[in-house]
């Protein structure tokens, strides 16, 4: 190979990696993401059943069912809508009525129910999820006593 | 007293920094000797005075002085002394000032090891670092100031966030923060190299050992992250492609690319500003990591508190530095001549490859991070980039590097025979399917995606060990002889083959905890069973309790199997008391390389509690590879090139005599 062929052989195979990883990249954006959602905006997004989504709001008070078994109920709110909520496993510790909570999963079809398979409600005693926060500021949610949230 | 001293200490540092940031590169482009050797002095000073503020702070933690509001909004009196000392940096102010010591003491060390190299590229390389070291030390005391004193002291702190409190933080925060800021090193003296507009064989041999030990020490500090979250969530987890750890992580690759362009450049002169290139990049990430960890931009563990201003600030750092790098980059490149050619198939093309697949690979993983702060500045909508995102970009990228990792060693520079290499890698590949086969059988079956997996991870192992038999002779030349050759063989031989095996170990763990973990999740009252990994668990009670600063609850298991009790598992819920915050203690029991680990939920109503699970086979495999790859680096920075030869700044006829004598 003359020198020319060799740079162009180093240089198409590097453009040619490189453009299969933009392809997979964008592939895995339009697969593997899932949007977030307040329950407030569920109704307007008509979400095909089955879709993957971070469903986050306030765990609303007197709505949890524990202690009856390995599934957990309860129900997630905005004040605008609120949606029942199933999941299967051990609540984060953190996990608690009236706080904030992001709860990814999916609806089933024909159900009103949102089953979840990971639960979070992060690290910090005053950590309201940023994503819920900003949500619930823009529909005029007050987050009474929390003067910690950002 | 001793608070303002500490204070002060950091101002005159930045005064220091200040100084060495001007004066030495002024002297460089003069010829001025005094001014050059300025720098030096400067960079010993400037660490004794960090090195002072920080012992302060840590004195003040020690005594657990509240009048200092850092103190104060981060311990408690009752705090066991380690997580007092650790708490020191379990903190926004403490973490930066950390930070910043750890850039002196590079500083320091490169004046203190650099007697061999050129006096302007030393003064040159100082002075960047001094850029950097006064641009934090200004955001130091500008926004984030750990000496704030409150006007009344407090009886009490108000303890430090319970997920902290571990012998975890006392240890991965430094060492992140070494391999982090070690990278800095290696930015200096890319920028230094495109100041002086000349770079050669020689500067790459100066940049590796640096290069080398900021790789390790991230990669232990990245192993021993893993390894606390694991072990202190209690999720079972032990990756989560969270933002914050992806932002240690895209360093780790750019520095595992720039280990291996450094190489090239070394030895055949080649990829010159490539190798700039990545340096400034892997530098640039880790910036990028503490500015998406420290602004709050992200909320984590790791955002300790978020304050505007602090965003606003390591957001301009950021700018200013990674824009004013690659502005330099792009004016001066041009005037770097390269070097060496190569064909495709050679030592050198291996190596193009592994930079191109761990390049993009980080691009992938910076991509998938800032995707969605992006999208939500510009669009408002939110999304959650997580694992899915990066198993099928990252993990599908990175394939090909694996395949072809032992080939790189055995090819020959300049132009490589990749039938031969084939064929030699032949008993290797050959090796990882039987073992797969064996483990198919041992497991009654499993996905065949998993298989080909462990088949992948012992191929790189015994690859990695096929280059050391080749080299030695063993089995073809007498035992004595093989044994001679084999110890004769250059450490960074057997510090590649130690990386490269590694990465095969930590390859087997995940494969094999992705396919094989098990996790159930039951109810269980005192004297129920479960089973997990072959293992019958008893659960025979809870039990109440107290620390130092928090009550517990236990529950006691007992392990059998075949009906012999092995050994007991305890698992607990914590409740810290002064931030009435609850955490989980899993417990966890090892059986050679596999373990189970048991967290524990609810309290029913009727007196049983929810119990979790896991049995993760092989799951120590992840963080041993990771130690058998810090292994790697050690030994390779042991070897007797990068301390003997290397400083002396080669003229072309005693480059290639040096060359010869390898």
């Amino acid at each position: 190979m003359t020198r020319k062929q060799k740079r162009l052989a180093i240089i198409g195979g590097g453009v040619g990696f490189l453009m299969a990883a933009v392809f997979l990249v964008m592939f895995a954006f339009s697969q593997a993401v899932a949007y977030f959602y307040v329950p407030g905006d569920l109704a307007k997004a008509g979400l095909a059943p089955g879709t993957r989504i971070r469903l986050g709001g306030l765990v609303e008070t007197g709505s949890l069912k524990r202690g009856e078994g390995k599934t957990v109920t309860f129900n997630v709110t905005d004040t605008l809508g609120t949606v029942p909520v199933t999941y299967t496993g051990i609540l984060p510790d953190l996990f608690r009525e009236g706080q904030g909570v992001v709860a990814e999963g999916a609806f089933v079809a024909g159900s009103p129910v949102f089953v979840a398979d990971t639960v979070l409600a992060k690290h910090d005693e005053t950590y309201m999820p940023k994503d819920v926060a900003d949500r619930l500021k823009a529909q005029g949610v007050a987050l009474g006593g929390k003067e910690n949230i950002q | 007293m001793i608070i303002e001293l500490g204070h002060y200490a950091l101002v005159l540092a930045l005064a220091t920094a200040l100084v060495q940031a001007i004066l030495p590169i002024a002297g460089a482009r003069r010829g001025d000797r005094a001014l050059m050797e300025l720098a030096s002095s400067a960079a010993l000073v400037c660490a004794l005075l960090v090195a002072f503020s920080f012992a302060v702070l840590t004195f003040a933690y020690v005594t657990s002085d509240f009048s200092v509001r850092n103190v104060w909004e981060n311990s408690h009196s009752l705090k066991p002394l380690i997580y007092k000392i650790s708490g020191v940096w379990g903190n926004h102010e403490g973490s930066m000032l950390l930070w910043l010591l750890i850039l002196v003491f590079f500083s320091a060390l490169v004046a203190l090891f650099g007697r061999n190299l050129p006096e302007t590229l030393k003064a040159t390389v100082l002075a960047v670092q001094a850029w950097i070291a006064a641009a934090f030390a200004l955001f130091i005391l500008l926004t984030s100031n750990p000496f704030a004193r409150l006007i009344s002291a407090p009886g009490e702190g108000k303890d430090l966030n319970p997920v902290l409190q571990d012998v975890g933080l006392a240890i991965h925060p430094p060492l992140l923060y070494l391999g982090y800021v070690g990278f800095s090193v290696c930015f200096s003296f890319a920028i230094a190299a495109l100041i002086e507009g000349r770079i050669d064989a020689a500067w790459a041999r100066w940049v590796r050992p640096w290069t080398l030990a900021a790789w390790t020490f991230l990669t232990a500090g990245i192993a021993m992250g893993s390894y606390w979250a694991y072990y202190e969530l209690g999720w079972g987890g032990w990756w989560f492609w969270d933002p914050v750890e992806n932002a240690s992580f895209m360093p780790w690759l750019a520095g595992t690319a720039l280990l291996h362009s450094a190489l090239v450049m070394e030895k055949r002169e080649a990829l010159k500003i490539w190798t700039v290139l990545l340096a400034i990049m892997t530098f640039s990430l880790s910036l990028l990591g503490t500015f998406l960890v420290r602004s709050g931009v992200l909320t984590s563990v790791h955002a300790f508190a978020t304050d505007p201003t602090r965003g606003i600030f390591i957001l301009a750092i950021l700018v200013v530095f990674i824009g004013g790098a690659f502005s330099l980059f792009a004016l001066r490149a041009s005037r770097l001549k390269s070097g060496g050619l190569f064909a495709p198939i050679s030592r050198e093309g291996a190596l193009v490859l592994n930079n191109l697949i761990l390049t993009t690979a980080a691009a992938t993983v910076l991509t998938g991070t800032l995707y969605p702060l992006v999208l939500e500045a510009l669009t408002g909508e939110k999304i959650s980039v997580g694992a899915p995102f990066f198993n099928m970009t990252f993990g599908l990228l990175m394939l090909p590097l694996l395949c072809a990792v032992p080939f790189g060693p055995l090819l020959a520079w300049k132009r490589g025979d990749l039938t031969g290499v084939a064929q030699r890698l032949f008993v290797a590949a050959a090796v990882g399917l039987l073992v797969a086969a064996v483990y198919y059988y041992a497991m009654n079956g499993g996905p065949v995606l998993a298989l080909l997996g462990i088949a992948l991870g012992v191929y790189l192992i015994v690859g990695a060990l096929t280059d050391l038999v080749l080299r030695s002779g063993i089995g073809k030349a007498d035992g004595s002889v093989a044994w001679k050759r084999l110890s004769g063989l250059p450490r960074s031989a057997f510090g590649t083959a130690l990386a490269h095996a590694g990465l095969g170990v930590t390859l087997i763990g995940i494969v094999a905890v992705t396919a094989f973990e098990t996790e159930t999740v039951v109810e269980m009252k005192p004297g129920m069973m479960v089973n997990a990994g072959g293992y019958t668990l008893r659960f025979d009670g809870m039990r109440q309790g107290r620390g130092p600063n928090y009550t517990d609850e236990t529950g006691h298991f007992t392990v059998s199997r075949g009906g012999v009790a092995v050994t007991e598992i305890w698992s607990s819920k914590r409740l810290y008391t002064a931030r009435r915050m609850p955490t989980t203690e899993a417990g966890i029991r090892t059986f050679g390389l596999s373990q189970l680990y048991v967290s524990l939920g609810d309290p029913m109503t009727d007196g049983g509690i929810v119990v979790r699970v896991w049995w993760k086979p092989l799951i120590l495999c992840i963080w041993g590879g990771a130690l058998i790859m810090m292994a790697g680096g050690v030994v390779s920075l042991s070897d007797r090139r990068l301390r003997v030869g290397a400083p002396t700044r080669a003229k072309r006829a005693a480059g290639l005599a040096l060359g010869a004598a390898e």
